[in-house]
């Protein structure tokens, strides 16, 4: 029983550091540490900068241009980008579709789109969701029948996807279609990559609760696709699906999120006063302030097992759904009391207090419109990527055999 | 990074596991909880045979093992058996203070604490003292050759079973006062104590111990007059290491008899385990015990840390563990139903000694209040 990461890691982390200090642009961190907006061009920056010292792409094997990182170095890279405020990565073509094609997509797929990933050539977002698919992914309806024309062989895809995250920056979109309408609900779908430039793909805004214009409705209509872009089998596309899904679960915890969320949350505390002491002197805040701190020690530890358990070659498994549903709840906690802590100024807001830009008059503390858009916007975090009833579910059935 | 326990702790376990589950199954806890005495005195010579004692004392003191993980692998064992022999009191806590301040004379009695020929009694909460450790009343005035006692100490843990005890007495300063505290040997048989013995609710026994002009003579003071407090801290740490690591042995028991019985139970046709509701409770009981043993995990890992941070994981770990126990306690009966609120089911008496475990040592709120006091001194 040892807590420490070996030497090898501890360098590791000194490297991570050194990188981070030497190449992560203030502007960006800046930005981050104060909640506000990314443009397209900062999160590509990001990815240009991560890209350029080959660590962008760090789930892939050496042999696409990944690292070659173990779980260990993967956990220590995302833990210290968090508590630097790098940007997060865009996690749909780095982190979701670039291991689906590596393990299904053919030779041609894998040359032509992988190194577009990394260049940026490609902007990708994700079409999962539609209005009648959330929880229950399967029930998709969006079709794609076969055809053949003068140009060759193609799709037809009609339908409609849901909550897609950034898909406004987005020239592409992978998405799960319903190729065969009699098999039976899995066994009909089918992976597939349109170009949305395609005539016949609209985008809407979802404007969220923050006002922000986060996700959108992707429509279809009678859009071609070449049979190319399809990846893996026809009508097996479940099995793309749900590989892409243990993807999406890394890093789930969110951990070094939490810990950069809490030192900040105390500073906030710190600096707020309430009958003239730091609301960290309060006692009824200063317990809620502590049980979240106390959850979130126990959950590093409980991280770290689970990550210990795959660097020993166990499988992350129905695990990952603990560190989902407790992970979540512990950030959302911290949002919870972010916002508390602003007293009356968690109400007065406009979307361009947000902007760094903004120099408009002050309402109240520095963070205080950013408080209460980050609570509000958090809310998604028990919802999306499988929401955590769905992950109490999986916990039943996986882990206690129910 | 490295959660495996050494091959020496897991044949420690493995030992102690199978020997609990063949030699204490709960019919024999049962009828020992009962008992007049409150433990088995044949029970407590096999656990020493074991090594299971000597497993939590440092080689120094005549044990082999004494670190943080020997105390957690012990006792999480001793949990999933509801063993009540008095292993916190006697070598836990007493030996702990007189490992961290006796003489040379003093030490010998580890010795006796080792091989089970003596039980040491830890005699430190008083009727008022409510978790608070500087808080003592009992008096030590100098007098004849050495000191006189005056005062009560609460719920001494097998006070009845034990040859002496480690008693904290003022012989200086203010009620609440650190400094001022003094620790002393003090045998059972000795003129002017008493001791009120009484079951507990969650089995075995304990006694209350009055203190009417008892005269010590001068080598009973363990360490220097008025340094006391720090020795206290020092034991009180690894106990609450040790019933942290019990109370996890305990969920781990509570949460299979649990899940035996989702999956057994029958009612409108089908294993009540198919329902979501109580699916639901169940996973989020998993979740909560995961994040107990993470943090057994981070006490054991610090207890042999710097000050600050040793007791802040000591104290989120008690707190954790108050918490998560009292839950997991309430949930099983409930999930269970009418038959959990039953005698006979062991999970009534794993639910009895979770619940109580937050009555030792300082409960849920003691431990929150004393970490956000020590992330001040952190902080400061």
């Amino acid at each position: 029983m040892d807590l420490n990461f070996t030497p090898e890691e501890e360098a590791f982390r000194a490297e991570v550091r050194a990188f981070l200090a030497e190449k992560l642009p203030k502007r960006l961190s800046d930005k981050v540490a104060n909640g506000k907006h990314l443009s397209k061009d900062d999160m590509q920056e990001w990815h240009a900068i991560l890209n350029q010292r080959g660590w962008l792409a760090n789930h892939w094997p050496e042999e696409y241009g990944g690292p070659g990182w173990t779980a260990v170095e993967k956990f220590i890279f995302e833990h210290e980008c968090a508590l630097e405020n790098a940007p997060r990565i865009v996690p749909f073509g780095v982190n979701m579709l670039g291991p689906v094609l590596i393990k299904y997509g053919n030779e041609a797929q894998k040359r032509y789109w992988l190194p577009r990933i990394l260049d940026g050539s490609d902007w990708w977002c994700q079409g999962y969701s539609e209005p009648g698919a959330g929880s229950d992914l399967a029930a998709v309806k969006t079709t794609a029948v076969r055809g053949v024309d003068e140009q060759g062989e193609h799709y037809i895809v009609n339908g409609q996807k849901t909550w897609t995250t950034l898909g406004q920056h987005a020239n592409m979109i992978f998405c799960l279609v319903r190729t065969d309408r009699e098999a039976k609900k899995q066994e009909g779908i089918s992976f597939l990559l349109i170009d949305m430039n395609t005539p016949g793909v609209e985008v809407r805004p979802i404007v969220l609760l923050d006002g922000e214009h986060e996700v959108n409705e992707v429509f279809f209509t009678d859009v071609r696709v070449p049979v190319e872009n399809l990846v893996g089998q026809e009508n097996r596309g479940w099995t793309c699906a749900k590989y892409l899904l243990t993807y999406e679960r890394t890093n789930i915890a969110g951990v070094g999120f939490s810990v950069a969320g809490l030192e900040r949350l105390k500073r906030i505390a710190f600096e707020q006063t309430r009958n003239g002491k730091p609301l960290l002197d309060d006692p009824a805040f200063a317990a809620r302030l502590a049980r979240v701190e106390i959850d979130l020690e126990n959950m590093k530890t409980t991280n770290l097992r689970v990550i210990a358990a795959v660097a020993g070659g166990g499988v992350p498994g129905a695990e990952s759904s603990m560190l989902k549903i407790r992970g979540t709840e512990i950030r959302q906690e911290i949002n919870a009391l972010a916002r508390r802590a602003m007293g009356v100024y968690a109400r007065p807001f406009s979307q361009d207090m947000l902007d760094a830009a903004y120099d408009g008059p002050q309402f109240g503390p520095d963070f205080a419109a950013a408080a209460s858009a980050q609570y509000f916007n958090n809310r998604k975090l028990s919802i999306f990527g499988g929401s955590n009833e769905i992950q109490k579910n999986i916990i039943s059935k996986m882990i206690l055999g129910l | 990074m490295n959660f495996e326990h050494t091959e020496e702790r897991r044949m420690l376990a493995d030992s102690l596991n199978r020997f609990i589950a063949e030699q204490y199954a709960f019919e024999t806890r049962d009828r020992i909880a009962a008992s007049n005495e409150g433990y088995s005195k044949a029970m407590w010579q096999q656990f020493a045979e074991l090594g299971v004692i000597g497993a939590l004392l440092r080689e120094e003191d005549g044990g082999f093992g004494g670190g943080g993980f020997d105390i957690a692998v012990v006792f999480e064992a001793l949990g999933r058996g509801l063993v009540i022999e008095p292993f916190l009191g006697s070598a836990v806590l007493a030996a702990e203070a007189i490992s961290a301040a006796g003489s040379a004379e003093q030490k010998a009695r580890l010795a006796s604490i080792a091989d089970g020929s003596a039980i040491a009694g830890f005699a430190h909460d008083e009727p008022a003292t409510h978790y608070e450790l500087a808080r003592v009343q009992t008096r030590a005035e100098r007098g004849g050759d050495g000191w006189v006692l005056n005062g009560a100490k609460a719920v001494v843990a097998q006070g009845e079973a034990a040859d002496w005890f480690v008693v904290s007495a003022r012989s200086g300063g203010a009620v609440d006062d650190e400094a001022g505290i003094s620790l002393f040997l003090v045998p059972k048989d000795v003129a002017g104590v008493q001791v009120i013995g009484i079951p507990t609710i969650d089995g075995g026994r304990v006694a209350e111990l009055r203190f009417n002009h008892v005269q010590l003579d001068a080598g009973a003071l363990l360490g220097e007059e008025g340094q006391g407090y720090a020795v206290l801290e020092r034991a009180v740490g690894r106990g609450v290491l040790a019933l942290c690591a019990e109370s996890l042995g305990a969920m781990e028991a509570a949460k299979a008899a649990t899940l035996d019985y989702l999956r057994t139970r029958k009612q409108f046709g089908v294993p009540i385990g198919s329902f979501q509701a109580l699916q639901h409770r169940m996973a989020d009981l998993l979740l909560e015990i995961e994040q107990a043993r993470s943090a057994v995990i981070n006490a054991a890992a610090a207890l042999d840390g710097e000050r600050i941070v040793r007791e802040r994981a000591l104290s989120a770990a008690k707190a954790s563990i108050g918490r998560i126990g009292t839950l997991v306690a309430e949930e099983c009966i409930q999930l269970h139903g009418g038959i959990g609120m039953t005698w006979e089911l062991p999970l009534a008496h794993y639910a009895k000694r979770l619940v109580m475990i937050d009555h030792q040592l300082g409960d849920e709120d003691h431990h929150l209040a004393r970490y956000i006091a020590l992330g001040r001194r952190l902080a400061a």
